[in-house]
């Protein structure tokens, strides 16, 4: 009987080998690690003030592949991580980098002013333009790219504010193609970046 | 136990370590990395109305190797937020995982507003092979 059962046991095992398809092949190289929209949409609006005194519209860098996020020059943990991810990117791009923007819009205009910006962004890489405006600029930014932001105030006073963290990838054209959630390496930048730039 | 009630049991035995052995060492078949899910036209206007539809599952699990793409489709006539990015209408999602873990996106398409996607690893070793399997099947059976 135990011959049996082992006759069974191997039997199926041999069965599990012969019989069953291989599984779906893994995705092509060429897809995003990012999140991918479809189909390509303009992105939304941006009529911001930048950091480096321009206004901030998609406009002025059409032609650029863009990456936009939003965050706050307090941000003890999200943004910097962010800031240093988008800059390790470009810096791996090599020459490529400078075809790409990076455009990083304030939740928190009270505190955020242009020069805040510069000083902040400035400290990851010089070429990040921030987008700075009154609070109502800010609000009509943040519902038209879906974003969320919540302020936690602290019994002392201060705050701290909880948005959304996640990146935007731009064509050259001002389409959304892609969405990065927070956490991945510079390395996934760099992978879909290059496809972006390639077009 | 008697010589006949042997003859039946041991057959059974023997087909349930054969199914055993099956479930546990064969690669697993899905035809696509892709789980789709739909937000479906009117969802928002039935919301308005007071309709606490769920339409989404909270909680969406998905498998590293296996279907570890969620395809999400905006098929509702306003735009929706999920997650990382809004989504107008008409417009689809493909948002892929690498790593296992929890993820707690915001999601308006959930009468909570929010929603979980739980990436598991690849199942591997045998049991996790068995455990895979009898719970798709679980699954589908209560769809």
């Amino acid at each position: 009987m135990r011959r049996f059962l082992a006759i069974a046991l191997l039997s199926g095992a041999a069965c599990a080998f012969a019989a069953e398809p291989p599984r779906v092949a893994a995705p092509p190289a060429d897809l995003f690690k990012a999140g991918t929209l479809s189909p390509v949409m303009p992105a939304p609006a941006l009529m911001l003030e930048g950091s480096d005194g321009k206004p901030v519209t998609l406009a002025r860098f059409r032609g650029k592949v863009m990456l936009v996020a939003f965050g706050f020059s307090n941000c003890g943990e999200v943004c910097p991580i962010t800031l240093a991810t988008l800059a390790g990117a470009r810096k791996k791009l090599g020459a490529g980098g400078a075809d790409v923007q990076v455009v990083y819009v304030t939740v928190d205009p009270e505190r955020d002013d242009a020069a805040q910006m510069k000083k902040f962004l400035g400290s990851f890489d010089p070429t990040f333009v921030g987008g700075v405006g009154t609070r109502a600029q800010i609000d009509a930014a943040e519902k038209s790219w879906g974003i969320s932001s919540v302020r936690n105030t602290n019994a002392d006073g201060s705050y701290a504010i909880g948005h959304s963290s996640s990146i935007y990838l731009i064509d050259r054209k001002g389409g959304l193609r892609a969405v990065m959630p927070y956490g991945h390496p510079s390395d996934d930048f760099v992978h879909d970046l290059k496809i972006l730039l390639s077009e | 136990m008697n010589r006949r009630a042997w003859i039946i049991v041991w057959p059974l035995i023997g087909t349930a370590a054969a199914a055993l052995a099956w479930a546990g060492f064969a690669p697993i078949h899905v035809p696509s990395h892709d789980e789709l899910f739909e937000i479906p036209k009117g969802t928002y206007a039935r919301r308005m109305k007071g309709d606490k539809v769920e339409i989404l599952p909270a909680q969406i699990r998905l498998t590293l190797g296996l279907n570890d793409v969620l395809l999400l489709r905006n098929l509702d006539e306003v735009p929706q937020v999920f997650g990382p990015t809004i989504m107008m209408p008409g417009q689809s999602l493909r948002l892929p995982f690498e790593k296992a873990s929890r993820y707690d996106f915001a999601c308006t398409a959930h009468a909570s507003g929010q929603m979980t996607i739980l990436v598991e690893d690849e199942p591997v070793m045998p049991w996790s092979k068995i455990h895979w399997r009898a719970r798709e099947w679980w699954e589908n059976r209560k769809k």
